[in-house]
């Protein structure tokens, strides 16, 4: 049976934290990773799994599902988190993240983890692949609706070439299945995303490439539904919702800090980290 | 003599016959259709051709995507921007998840002629035999090729299939075409030329001239470079004591580099030498002539086995 969809606002926020102290954990435990970036997606996954993908954690290989492609793949914890906690495996594994042996990799690995739809982590490649999914989507079988496909993109990673190139293709082919959300903390590894490489106007780029563009504040649950649902509305163009979100949203020492883009808390800050998330 | 067929001809055409029976087939192509011969399964099955534009990084990931959704696509450019251009995406997209996509790459080496070295792949074999998971086939003749693209559809998991520019005159092999398993095209017992691709007819023109001259020359078709068929290459060692190797490749990482590494371990000290590109970029001229300058045409093959015959 296809997942329960529940888009009420306070349980998605409860959701949300739960992802949060799951991401503190895992890293605490891990001894490395990336909060920041993992932090700032984390409404956007629960809001995605808890209340917009047709998925069904008891049968992973479903054809008919919605994929999600983790095209930032160092937001690795909070695809985890979110997957354990609506039952593709056990929460018990999530301490196993970056280990030897785990079924949790440092970066998505389809091959070892249940739920994870591409291996990424080299930027800019998940966006490629969710179009070829979404072409492939909506070219089986004429009776059956085209499944909907998903690709968080960090905003640093519009650095990449391949972003643009995938963009063109996704409007060239009229992908309208097609949703990419941008993770837009204003954040990259070496500083501002502004002054590293200036991307503005973001919303004006995607318009000119010819897609449906929403805006949204990425942390608030009901304007994340109504994103969600103006995309699902819109059948001749792909939709990019760009939302905007703080990096390490969540633990005060973290937010808008460009150094906890890739270190993880000690024990001491992890308690911290964990007091803040209730 | 049979009609000569270029591999990319033969590619095309077995893809759209292909096509017709496999709805799960899905080609795609980065603007060269019309070269690498797509442009025959486009005209036919248009639902399934995507032109992705002279973008290659984002052809591999759509290729990639077309597999995660359980199509079998083939992925066709120019050989040096396949694998050179968009090597991380070949990487990670594909090796990496080991997706089932297949890589059919058109013009390479020198044989790609006047349009000079930026458009001459001397690399890919050696970068696409490094990677896990990867399967590497390079047909010697047109037919070979229309075997190739039936077995690498067949395959399960990641293949390189490299295809070349000129019209080729066939081997005329007699043994069928099995994945992983070289063909012997001439029996010898002197020395033995281990090629593939467009080097293989070099060989067999080379194998004539030395048998006229009293050596007698085995010709091996190693036309899968991974997995390596390493049972032909250690019965050569043994069997006729001296190994050429010869490819339209740099001599850098390639088939000869992989039959060094068998050889070296087998612990068998015979004469060998790689026939090859020698580690510098090609430059424009017809294929002929290209051959002839950098030598790796049939007389360098001449000259090379003479040598190492006098080795043993």
């Amino acid at each position: 049976m296809a997942f329960p969809k529940n888009p009420n606002p306070a349980f998605l926020l409860q959701q949300a934290t739960t992802l949060r102290r799951d991401i503190i954990e895992m890293l605490g435990a891990a001894g490395s990773g990336h909060c920041g970036g993992s932090l700032s997606c984390a409404d956007i996954l629960a809001t995605l799994y808890y209340s917009e993908l047709n998925h069904d954690p008891q049968k992973p290989d479903w054809k008919q599902r919605d994929r999600f492609i983790l095209s930032k793949g160092h937001g690795a914890p909070a695809l985890y988190s979110v997957l354990a906690r609506t039952g593709y495996f056990s929460p018990d594994l999530l301490g196993t993240l970056r280990k030897l042996n785990s079924t949790l990799q440092g970066h998505p690995d389809m091959n070892k983890t249940p739920g994870v739809e591409m291996s990424t982590g080299s930027l800019g490649q998940g966006i490629s692949v969710a179009c070829g999914i979404a072409a492939a989507a909506r070219t089986q079988d004429p009776n059956q609706a085209a499944y909907r496909v998903y690709a968080l993109v960090g905003d640093g990673e519009m650095n990449e070439g391949q972003v643009w190139e995938a963009a063109m293709s996704a409007a060239h082919y009229r992908l309208s299945n097609l949703c990419v959300i941008i993770d837009n903390n204003g954040l990259q590894i070496d500083g501002e995303t502004c002054r590293i490489m200036n991307l503005d106007p973001i919303p004006e780029k995607w318009r000119a490439f010819g897609w449906h563009v929403v805006q949204c504040n990425g942390h608030d649950h009901c304007a994340l539904v109504n994103a969600f649902a103006a995309a699902r509305a819109e059948t001749a163009k792909p939709t990019v919702i760009i939302a905007k979100t703080v990096k390490g949203k969540g633990v005060s020492f973290m937010e808008n800090k460009v150094n906890w883009h890739g270190i993880a808390p000690n024990q001491e800050q992890v308690c911290t980290a964990l007091d803040e998330l209730k | 003599m049979s009609e000569k067929i270029a591999t990319r001809d033969a590619y095309g055409n077995v893809l759209a016959e292909l096509g017709a029976s496999h709805a799960n087939l899905y080609v795609l192509d980065a603007d060269l259709s019309c070269s690498t011969k797509t442009n025959v399964f486009a005209k036919k099955f248009p639902d399934r051709f995507f032109n992705l534009g002279v973008a290659e990084q984002n052809l591999i990931g759509w290729a990639a995507g077309l597999a995660v959704a359980g199509k079998i696509p083939f992925a066709s450019t120019f050989a040096v921007f396949a694998t050179t251009r968009a090597f991380d995406q070949v990487r990670n997209s594909i090796a990496f998840p080991n997706l089932n996509v297949k890589i059919a790459a058109s013009h390479a080496g020198l044989s790609v002629g006047p349009d000079g070295a930026s458009h001459q792949a001397l690399e890919d074999i050696a970068l696409m035999r490094i990677m896990p998971n990867f399967t590497v086939v390079v047909p010697a003749d047109g037919p070979q090729a229309a075997e190739a693209t039936r077995c690498v559809f067949e395959h399960q998991g990641p293949v390189y299939l490299r295809l070349g520019r000129p019209k080729v005159e066939s081997i005329n092999a007699q043994e069928p075409f099995v994945l992983g398993k070289a063909q012997t095209l001439r029996a010898g017992e002197d020395i033995t030329i281990i090629a593939c691709g467009t080097m293989v007819r070099e060989a067999l023109l080379a194998g004539e001239q030395l048998q006229k001259a009293g050596v007698s020359v085995r010709i091996v078709n190693m036309h899968t470079i991974k997995p390596l068929d390493q049972a032909a290459i250690l019965a050569a060692a043994r069997e006729t004591g001296a190994i050429v190797t010869a490819e339209e490749h740099t001599i850098i990482g390639g088939l000869g580099s992989a039959v060094a590494e068998v050889l070296a371990e087998s612990r068998q000290a015979i004469p060998f030498k790689r026939v090859g590109v020698a580690d510098q970029f090609g430059e424009s001229g017809e294929p002929d002539e290209l051959f002839d300058k950098y030598g790796i045409s049939a007389k360098h093959l001449v000259s090379t086995v003479k040598t190492l015959v006098k080795q043993k």
